[in-house]
This record gives C-alpha cells, structure tokens and sequence, in this order.
C-alpha cells in the first residue's frame, strides 16, 4: 500500500475531470437565462421603466444654448427662479468632491477647475476631497458650511447615504448637486447628462445593427449595484432581449484591464469566436480588443468609450466601434450654475446635458494624439486655461 | 554559495533539479506528470486544434508567469517557508512601472532594471526578518502583502496612472515572429525556458542541496556547518526576483491593472504542492513545481472549456491543496 495511494487519488481525479470533459455539454452557452431565454440573465431591481422611456427618448430631443457649448446647453429645461439667491460679488464657492478615484473623476476635476479660473468674480474656491469615503463626504459637507461660502457644489458619493447632508447644507446656502443624484429636491438644481439607460441602449443598438443574427455577444460590466451601471445594462438588456443575438456571457471586470483581458481570451477559447462586445464603460476596451489580436481573431463590434487609448485604437485598426459618452465636460456645468444663481438668473433644473456619441463619422475629431491614454475626449476644455499641459498633454 | 559544505544528512538523490526521487515517493514528480498527461488528453479532447505549435505555444505563453512564480515559490517552500507576498509584490510591480513609464518607450529598460532591483529588495527584507528577526516567514509575508497593498493604494490614490510602452508589453504580449513550424515564438516562452534552466541548475548545485538539507531538517544542518540563515534569505531573494520577472509577463499581457497580482501567492503555492513539493520542506524538486504550475493552467484551461465559472477555480485550487497536503502527510506516516 505505501506506494499507491498518491498514485490512485491522482489517477482519479484526473480521470474524473476527464469523464466530465468527454461527456458535458458546454454549460455556459446560457447561464441562468432570464424570462426571454437570450442569456441576459433576470432584470436587476435598479430599473425603472418610466425612467428608461423618458432618456431613450431624451436621446432625440434638441437642446437649446450655445450649440459650440454642449456643457451650457439643457434639454427639456424647466428653469426654476433664483432671485432670492440674488448676492453682490466676489464670491466664495464651495466644492464637496466624492473623490478623484478614476481618471473620468481626475479629468472632470481639472475642468471644473480651469472653469472657475475664468470667473474673476469667484475669489475663494474652496474644495474638500471625500476620498471616496461617504462618513468624510459628510463631515466635510459640514466643515465647509462653517467657511463661509456663497454657494456649495456636491459631487455625492453615494446617493442615499449623503441625502441628509445635502439637506443640512440646503437650509443654509443654495446648493448644486452634479454626477450621481441624492433623494431630495431640495438643491436649487441637480445637473447630469441623459444618463445610464440612454448609453446602455446605444452601444447594445449598434451591435443589433452591426452584427449577424445569432451572433454571439459577451457582455462586461464593472460591478454589480451601482445605479448608473445598473441602468446602461438594464437597457442594453431590453435591447438584446428583443433582438435575435445570443448573448453567451455576461461577466464582471472591476474595470480591471488585466481581468478584462483574460476574461475575454477564456471566451475566445471556449466560444471560438465572438461577434460583438458591449461594455457598460469603456475603460477596459482596449484590453478587450487585445484579447482578439493576441488571439489571432477579427476584431468583433465593439462598444467602448471617450478615452484617448480607444478612440487611438478605432483609429489605427479600424474596428467596428462606438462609443456612447457620460461627458466629463458636465464638472464645468456647476460652476456657471452657481454664478447664475447668485446673479439671481433662472437655471434649468432638473439641467439635463446633452450626452453626445462617438461614431466611425466623427472619431477622427476626437482623437487627439497628443493627449495621455487615459484622457477623456469629451471634457469640452480645449478651450480652458492651462490646456492640455493641465490635462497631461503636450 | 555555500562551498564549504559536505551534502549534509538526509542525503537526497539528484532527480531533476535535486529532490526529485524516482518512483512514486514523496516530492517525486511522477504523479503530478500523470495528472497533467491525462488533463492534456482531456483538453485536446474538447479542443482538438489545442496541439496546433500556435495554439500550444499561446498556451504556453500563459501559462509562463504562473510557472515562474511557482520556481520562486518553491525555493521558500522547500526550505521550509513561505512567501505570501508575490501576488501583492507582481501587483505593486506593475502599477510602479506604469507610473514610471508613462508611455516613455525610452524608460522601458531602466524601469525593467528597477523592477528587478524591487523584488530583489522586497525579497531581501523578507528573507532578514524571517532570519535575523526569526519572525515565522508567515507572517514576515503576511505583512509585506499588507504592507505593499497599503503602499500601492496610497501611492496611486486606487486609480491607475500613466502607461506602460509598446517596448514593455512586448515581452508578454508578442514574441519573434516567423519562427518555422511554430509561427511565433513567444518571449515569454523564451525567458520562461531561460528561468526553468537556471532554477534546475540551481537545484543540482550546492546552493540547492543545503537549501533542502534546510528545510529537511534545520537543525541537523546547522550542526553540520550549514549557513542557514544565508541560503533562506537568497531563497526569498529568488522569489522576490521571480515574481519581478513574472509582472513585467504579466503586466505585457494585461497592461495597467490594480488587480493583476490578487490571489496569485495562494495559486502559486496551490502549484508547488500540485507538483509533489511537501509544505514545510525538504521535499519536492523544483521541476515538479514547474510542472504544477502548468498542471494548474491546464485544469483551469479545461475548466474553462467545460463552461465553470471562475469563482468555482479557486474552489478547485483549494480542494488540490487540502488533497496535496492530507495525502503527503498520509504517506509520512505510513
């Protein structure tokens, strides 16, 4: 006995292993397919139909303002009078950031920055960084009501977690909250772009138009839980639902390149091929696109985003590609409010932005060699101070 | 290295690379060259162009951070230690050479040459705490995880910055091309055959039979005149410099990433046990942790192909490591 016993386990797990390799189907053509059977899986509590409807139809609207300025234009505008905000210059604007975490977060911020550069009437810009972190978001909230400010912007972290300290803030300055939402009504108003459904929808519209029927689609999202990630999957899986592509996968990234990758080379070996990859942000993209050219396969249809690494690579390689955009040029937009406001001017508000998309017939207008990878092409600021040596250009 | 030394007591057949005892024994190689014969035959099974030269070098070309991760691993492991802070050392290592890059094709070799000097420090701190401090090496590992995951957070703020050159990437991602019958002979092929050579002979060379005679049984080396503390610390030296070797792999592969190096200490050493080597010492041959490693590509490669999900093959790695260790200990007794 002293010499087989390592040697049989070893025998039986290989040949067990090797049992199931010759008989098994392959199982994960459809995991857990939801009530349609298209393999994307049951709809996620975050959706809301109503909510859904009215972006996809938003996405068509025309928006008034400047049209050279999409960060000052409104769709849909129902302004709200200021006139009680109405105070006599120089100004001392606050700022709670959730962070500078992501490199949308880090070019958002320098916008904002440079936006305030061209204000002289701003004396005083006042920022407090929340790391991320909602309990510092809301002593930070708290510290800057101490200072003196004419008007407070809040980027929140967290929507629910922060809907009180925005309140506190609300009975004592006018308030512009921007990015994510919170549960009140209570800001003077709440900017962001069309939002989540409207890019889910457009990026898994372009693989129906792109790709074959019955082509085989891998979906990849960040995370689970977060509401504006929750909503570009929400409607891209309505898209695909009432299409006839066969969506193979639906897996998570953590917006990790590395992660990305590897993913997306398991489904190349296992599915052979894959027609078309809808992504619910574009960070990853161009790991995934690696993915097939180490794997020596075409490039599929792809959905990515405005980062300058992408749009590089649509450019040179010529893929089949599109990139719906959450603009980072919206960090600019709270800035003018809050001027408009203390100047006792109306605003829009809700203030919905315009939320363009990048196509193969206006990429080339966006790509811009002589900025970083990790740049975003729709933050609006070519025209700032302090560009692009600011924004890590040349 | 230590040429002063007669090979010490539990005198140890030279198999391949040193320690590998012929038969079925315990630390020989035979049983894990079955498994993966049979995993092989299971693979090409499910996906017939998979001996295709390309194919099987692309194979390979994955595989090779992992096999080279699992050398490293092995000379602490043999020795009686262990090294949990690769996954997090290969991590740092890739967001450093990010930062320092920055695109630059002309840093690429200085940057290379500062990654090499890291492991190698990260490694030389590990193996003088565990000697000199006579911290378990544990919990010396433990910490610097901990310690180079903090430092990484803090230094980048949690998001990546800068990029990594064309030249960088080159090593994990492409390879020389035209290469007859093989199409394209990948470079992380090739540093993985320069690091399987060096690993071997070391093994075979004094350095490597006071480092099992170490971990066989330390105090009986002691007695007979071995520099313990010395061929421990160049064994964290050899870990902290192949997980080094393995980012720069990795990093080609993948690019900027924050999540590269996660859980790859734990499946690093699910590979050296995979491959017949005894945790706690003295037993294995680091041709048998190569092995493993590969071994360990290939089961993940056909779970892959069968359609299991990702979460159930680190499941997989630690029912190997529960069987490895319960069946080596199993065979001690008898």
């Amino acid at each position: 006995m002293r010499r087989s016993t390592p040697f049989l386990l070893a025998v039986c797990t290989a040949v067990a292993v090797g049992v199931v390799g010759c008989t098994s189907d392959v199982p994960g053509a459809s995991p857990s397919a939801g009530p349609s059977g298209a393999g994307t899986g049951e709809t996620s509590k975050f959706f809301v139909q109503a909510d859904h409807d009215n972006e996809l139809a938003l996405r068509t609207k025309t928006a008034t303002g400047p049209a050279d300025k999409p960060w000052e234009q409104a769709l849909d505008p129902k302004t709200v009078d200021t006139a009680k905000y109405k105070k006599a210059g120089p100004y001392h604007l606050c700022f709670s950031n959730a962070g500078v975490g992501n490199p949308w977060r880090q070019v958002g911020f320098k916008n904002m920055q440079a936006e305030v550069k061209l204000h002289p009437e701003i004396k005083t810009f006042t920022v407090a960084d929340a790391e991320s972190k909602d309990d510092k978001q809301i002593s930070d909230i708290t510290d800057l009501l101490g200072k003196g400010c004419d008007a407070l912007i809040v980027s929140p972290n967290t929507t629910a977690t922060l809907t009180p300290a925005v309140e506190q803030a609300c009975a004592k300055v006018p308030v512009i909250v921007f990015d994510r939402g919170v549960n009140t009504k209570c800001p003077v108003t709440f900017i962001n772009p069309i939002g989540g459904y409207a890019f889910g929808a457009t990026g898994a519209e372009f693989l129906v138009e792109k790709v074959k029927p019955k082509g085989k689609i891998l979906a990849l999202r960040i995370l689970p839980g977060v509401d504006v990630l929750e909503a570009r999957w929400g409607a891209a899986k309505v898209v695909f639902d009432k299409s006839d592509l066969d969506v193979v996968g639906v897996e998570f990234t953590d917006g990790d390149a590395a992660k990305t990758k590897t993913i997306v080379t398991n489904y190349l070996q296992r599915f052979g091929d894959i027609d078309g990859i809808w992504m619910d942000a574009g960070a990853t993209a161009v790991a995934a696109a690696e993915a097939f050219e180490d794997a020596g396969k075409p490039f599929p249809a792809i959905v990515g985003e405005d980062q300058q690494d992408f749009l590089k690579m649509w450019q040179d390689k010529k893929l089949t590609a599109i990139a719906p955009t959450y603009p980072t040029y919206q960090w600019r937009t709270p800035v003018i409010a809050a001027l408009k406001i203390l100047n006792g001017e109306a605003v829009a508000s809700p203030w919905k932005l315009p939320q363009p998309t990048i196509t193969s017939d206006n990429l080339s207008q966006y790509v811009q060699a002589d900025m970083p990878p990790l740049h975003y092409a729709m933050c609006g600021c070519a025209t700032l101070p302090g560009y692009p040596k600011d924004w890590g250009g040349k | 290295m230590s040429t002063e030394l007669a090979t010490p007591a539990p005198a140890v057949a030279s198999g391949l690379g040193g320690g590998g005892r012929s038969g079925w024994g315990v630390g020989s190689i035979r049983p894990v060259l079955i498994i993966l014969a049979l995993l092989l035959i299971a693979v090409g099974i499910r996906q017939p162009d998979f001996y295709d030269p390309p194919v099987l070098l692309a194979f390979l070309k994955r595989a090779a951070p992992l096999i080279i991760l699992a050398a490293g691993q092995y000379f602490v492991i043999v020795a009686g230690d262990f090294d949990l802070s690769v996954g997090s050392l290969v991590t740092a290592e890739v967001v450093i050479a990010a930062r320092l890059i920055d695109g630059d094709p002309a840093a690429t070799w200085p940057v290379i040459a500062l990654l090499l000097g890291f492991g190698l420090l990260i490694g030389l701190v590990n193996g003088l705490v565990t000697t000199l401090l006579q911290v378990p090496s544990f919990i010396t590992t433990l910490g610097m995880y901990l310690v180079l995951v903090g430092a990484v957070y803090t230094w980048t703020g949690g998001s990546p910055r800068g990029a990594l050159s064309e030249e960088f990437r080159m090593f994990g991602r492409r390879g020389i091309d035209g290469v007859p019958v093989l199409g394209q002979l990948p470079y992380a092929v090739l540093v993985l055959s320069g690091v399987a050579v060096l690993a071997v002979l070391a093994m075979r060379s004094d350095f490597g039979k006071v480092l099992l005679a170490v971990g066989d049984n330390p105090r009986a080396a002691r007695v007979t005149g071995a520099r313990t503390a010395r061929v421990r610390t160049i064994a964290f030296l050899a870990s902290g410099l192949l997980a080094a070797v393995a980012a720069i792999l990795l990093g080609g592969f993948g690019g900027v990433s924050f999540q590269v190096g996660q859980g790859l200490e734990f499946t690093a050493i699910t590979a050296v046990v995979l491959g017949g080597v005894v945790l706690g010492g003295g037993r294995g041959s680091v041709a048998g942790a190569m092995l493993g490693a590969l071994t360990l590509q290939t089961l993940l490669t056909l779970l892959n192909l069968l359609g299991v999900s990702g979460a159930l093959s680190s499941a997989v790695q630690g029912l190997i490591i529960l069987a490895a260790v319960a069946v080596g200990t199993l065979r001690r007794r008898t």
